[in-house]
C-alpha cells in the first residue's frame, strides 16, 4: 500500500478540477437547504413528533441518489475512456490501491458535503430564537447517531458507485446505473417490504436485510447498534472486492 | 523454475525473450505463434499493417493483457508470473499516449515519479533531466498537459517512459505527431539511450525506424513474418537491384542493351517529350543482382544514348516491408488453396514494387 497516498492525493485533485464534483456539491447543498428550510417551515406551524434535527437525518436519502452518482461515475469509467487507467497500470500499483485511492477520495467528498451541510442546523441554533429549546438544532446524541449513519451507509454507496463506474467505459452509464442501483436499495426494497408483510411474511427478513434504510431511524434517534455497523463494513468490502475483481478481469478494455 | 526460464538465465544478454506468444479475442486471434529476442541495450522497430498485432504484442509484454498461450521474459522474469515485478524495469508509452488533462507537466512527471518508486530525494533531479532530455524544460514544462499540442503530449508520454530509468522500454508509436525538429530531438534521445537500455518501437515511419533501430521485426496477420538488420533484410527480400539513371537518346537502343547485360531487367522511363529531353529512369530487376558495372561501361559505349547519371539505389525499408508482408499473404494463401490446385484467379494481396520483389 504504499503507493496509496500518491493515487489518493492525485485522485482528490482530480476530483477538484471535475465539474461533476461541483455540481453534486450544488445540487445537494441546494436540496439540503430546501430540505431543511422546509423542515423549519413546517416546525413554525404545526407541532412535530420529532425534533428538526432528526427529521434533516431522515431526508438524508433523497440528495444522495443524484450526489454518490454524480461524485463515483468519473472514477473508473473515465480512466478507462481515456486510457490512463493503462498508463497506470504499467507502474508498480496494485489495483487494490487503485480501487482503494479512488474509493476514498469519493467518499472523502461525500463526507466534506455532509459536514458543510451541517451548516444549516449551526446557522439555525445561531441565528434563530430558541427559547428554551436549546436541543432543538444541535442535539448531541441526534446528530453523532446521524453522521456515524450518514458515514456508514456513505461507504456502501460510494463503493457501489464506483463498482458501477467499473463496469463501463460511459460515466452517463455509470451514472444511471448508480442511480437505479441506489434507487432499489432506498426506495424500491423498502416498498417491497411492506409488500412482504402483507403478503408473504418470510420474505420480510431478507428484504430487511438489503434494505439500507431499515437502520435509519434508530440512528437517527442516537442509537448506534453494533449490527448495522458490522453490516456496512462487511458489504463495501464485499462491493469494493468486486470492484477490484472487475478493473483486474477486465484490464484496460 | 522451470526449463524455459532456466534457458533465459542462461542468456544474460536477452533482455526480453517471447516464446510462442499466442492471443486470441474469441474466435479472432490477434497474434499467433510469436516469438523473438531482444537483446540488452539493442534498439528493436516492430513494424506492421494496421490491425497485425503490434499492439497486442506490447501489451502483453508489459503485462497488460495476458497471453492465451506461450511465454515473455523481460530481464529474465517471467511476464506473466510476476507482471508487478516486471513493472519496475519497465517504461511504457501506449500507441495513443492517454495522459490527464487537468495536471501540469512538471506535476504530472513528479507524480509518475512517485508511483514509480523514485527515491523522494531524487525525483525533482531526474524529473528535470527528463525534461531537459525531451525538450520539455522551457515553457512547457508549467502548462496544463490539456492544452498542450500532439506533437508536446507525445515528449510528456515519452518523458514518462523513461523517467524511472528502466532496462526495457516499449513506444507504441512514438513518433506520430512530432515535426521534424521533434522526430531529430526523438532520434538525439534514442542515441542517448543506446546501449544502455533496450527498446522497442513500433512505428509506421519507416524512414525512422531504419534511422533509429539496430533491428526490426515485421509482423503480418499476427505472425512476425522478418527480423533482422535492415541489411539482412535487404539481402532476404530484395535479391535484385534498382539502378537510378539519367539519359536522353534513343530509347529502343538502350532497351536492348540492358537485355544483353540481364535478361530479367527492365527500364522504366517516361515517354521523352523531345529528342533532346534529359529522361530520368529505372532499370529494375527482382530475380538476381545486376552486375552494375558492367552495365554502365555497356551503356556509356552506346552509340546514339548519352547518359548523365548513373546511381545504384538501396531498397528501402518500405520497400523490404511490402515485400516481406506480401510474402506472408502469398505463403497464407498457398496454405488455403493446399488442397485444391492454385489457381491463377486467386485473389492477389496488394502488389510489390518492380524493383524488389
Amino acid at each position: 500500500m504504499r503507493h496509496y497516498l500518491h493515487l489518493l492525493l492525485h485522485e482528490i485533485r482530480v476530483m477538484l478540477f471535475a465539474p461533476a464534483t461541483y455540481a453534486a456539491s450544488t445540487l445537494f447543498l441546494l436540496l439540503m437547504g430546501y430540505v431543511f428550510y422546509s423542515i423549519l417551515q413546517d416546525n413554525s406551524t404545526s407541532e412535530q413528533e420529532v425534533i428538526p434535527l432528526e427529521q434533516f437525518f431522515r431526508a438524508f436519502s433523497l440528495p444522495v441518489l443524484f450526489m454518490v452518482p454524480l461524485l463515483t461515475m468519473r472514477s473508473l469509467a473515465e480512466e478507462r475512456r481515456l486510457g490512463t487507467l493503462e498508463t497506470l497500470m504499467t507502474t508498480p500499483v496494485s489495483t487494490v490501491e487503485i480501487v482503494l485511492a479512488k474509493f476514498s477520495a469519493a467518499y472523502f467528498f461525500y463526507l466534506l458535503l455532509w459536514a458543510v451541510a451541517l451548516g444549516f442546523p449551526i446557522l439555525a441554533d445561531r441565528v434563530l430564537d430558541r427559547g428554551d429549546l436549546t436541543p432543538l438544532f444541535l442535539d448531541q446524541g441526534v446528530l453523532i447517531g446521524g453522521y456515524i449513519y450518514v458515514g456508514l451507509s456513505g461507504l456502501l454507496f460510494i463503493a457501489t458507485g464506483l463498482l458501477c463506474s467499473g463496469l463501463t467505459r460511459s460515466q452517463l452509464v455509470a451514472a444511471m446505473l448508480t442511480f437505479s442501483l441506489l434507487l432499489i436499495f432506498i426506495v424500491v426494497l423498502p416498498a417491497l417490504r411492506e409488500q412482504a408483510d402483507a403478503f408473504n411474511g418470510w420474505l420480510r427478513f431478507p428484504l430487511q436485510y438489503f434494505e439500507v434504510t431499515s437502520h435509519l431511524e434508530d440512528f437517527a434517534r442516537g442509537i448506534v447498534d453494533t449490527r448495522p455497523v458490522a453490516y456496512y463494513l462487511l458489504n463495501t468490502s464485499v462491493v469494493l472486492g468486486l470492484a477490484t475483481l472487475i478493473v483486474e478481469a477486465r484490464g484496460t478494455r | 523454475m522451470g526449463p524455459l526460464q532456466l534457458s533465459i538465465m542462461d542468456t544474460p544478454a536477452a533482455a526480453i525473450v517471447v516464446k510462442g506468444l499466442t492471443k486470441s479475442f474469441g474466435s479472432h486471434v490477434a497474434i499467433r505463434d510469436v516469438s523473438f529476442t531482444v537483446a540488452k541495450g539493442e534498439i528493436v522497430g516492430f513494424l506492421g499493417p494496421n490491425g497485425a498485432g503490434k499492439s497486442t504484442t506490447m501489451r502483453i509484454l508489459c503485462g497488460l493483457l495476458a497471453a492465451s498461450k506461450g511465454e515473455a521474459y523481460i530481464g529474465g522474469i517471467s511476464v506473466a508470473r510476476s507482471p508487478d515485478l516486471i513493472k519496475r524495469h519497465l517504461g511504457y508509452m501506449p500507441e495513443n499516449n492517454p495522459l490527464p488533462e487537468d495536471l501540469r507537466v512538471v506535476e504530472y512527471l513528479h507524480w509518475r515519479a512517485a508511483l514509480k518508486e523514485i527515491p523522494r530525494g531524487k525525483q525533482s533531479k531526474r524529473v528535470n533531466e527528463v525534461l531537459e532530455l525531451c525538450d520539455l524544460h522551457r515553457k512547457a514544462s508549467r502548462k496544463l498537459i490539456g492544452s498542450l499540442s500532439k506533437g508536446f503530449r507525445q515528449r510528456v508520454g515519452l518523458a514518462d517512459a523513461i523517467l524511472a530509468e528502466p532496462e526495457v522500454v516499449i513506444l507504441d508509436e512514438p513518433t506520430i505527431g512530432l515535426d521534424p525538429h521533434q522526430v531529430l530531438i526523438f532520434r538525439q534521445l534514442l542515441d542517448t539511450l543506446r546501449g544502455k537500455t533496450t527498446i522497442v518501437l513500433s512505428s509506421h515511419i519507416l524512414d525512422e525506424v531504419e534511422r533509429s533501430c539496430d533491428r526490426v521485426m515485421i509482423i503480418n496477420q499476427g505472425r512476425i513474418v522478418a527480423c533482422g538488420t535492415a541489411q539482412d533484410l535487404r539481402s532476404e527480400y530484395c535479391t535484385g537491384t534498382a539502378i537510378k539513371i539519367e539519359f536522353r537518346g534513343d530509347k529502343q537502343a538502350l532497351i536492348k542493351a540492358i537485355a544483353t547485360v540481364h535478361a530479367d531487367y527492365v527500364l522504366h522511363a517516361a515517354a521523352p517529350r523531345s529528342a533532346n529531353d534529359w529522361l530520368p529512369a529505372q532499370i529494375l530487376g527482382n530475380k538476381a543482382p545486376m552486375n552494375d558495372e558492367l552495365l554502365l561501361r555497356t551503356l556509356s559505349a552506346l552509340p546514339g544514348v548519352e547518359l548523365r547519371a548513373f546511381a545504384r539505389e538501396e531498397p528501402s525499408l518500405e520497400t523490404i516491408f511490402i515485400a516481406a508482408t506480401k510474402r506472408s499473404w502469398d505463403t497464407e494463401l498457398k496454405g488455403r488453396n493446399a488442397s485444391p490446385p492454385a489457381s491463377t484467379d486467386a485473389p492477389r494481396p496488394p502488389s510489390t514494387p518492380v524493383a524488389t520483389a
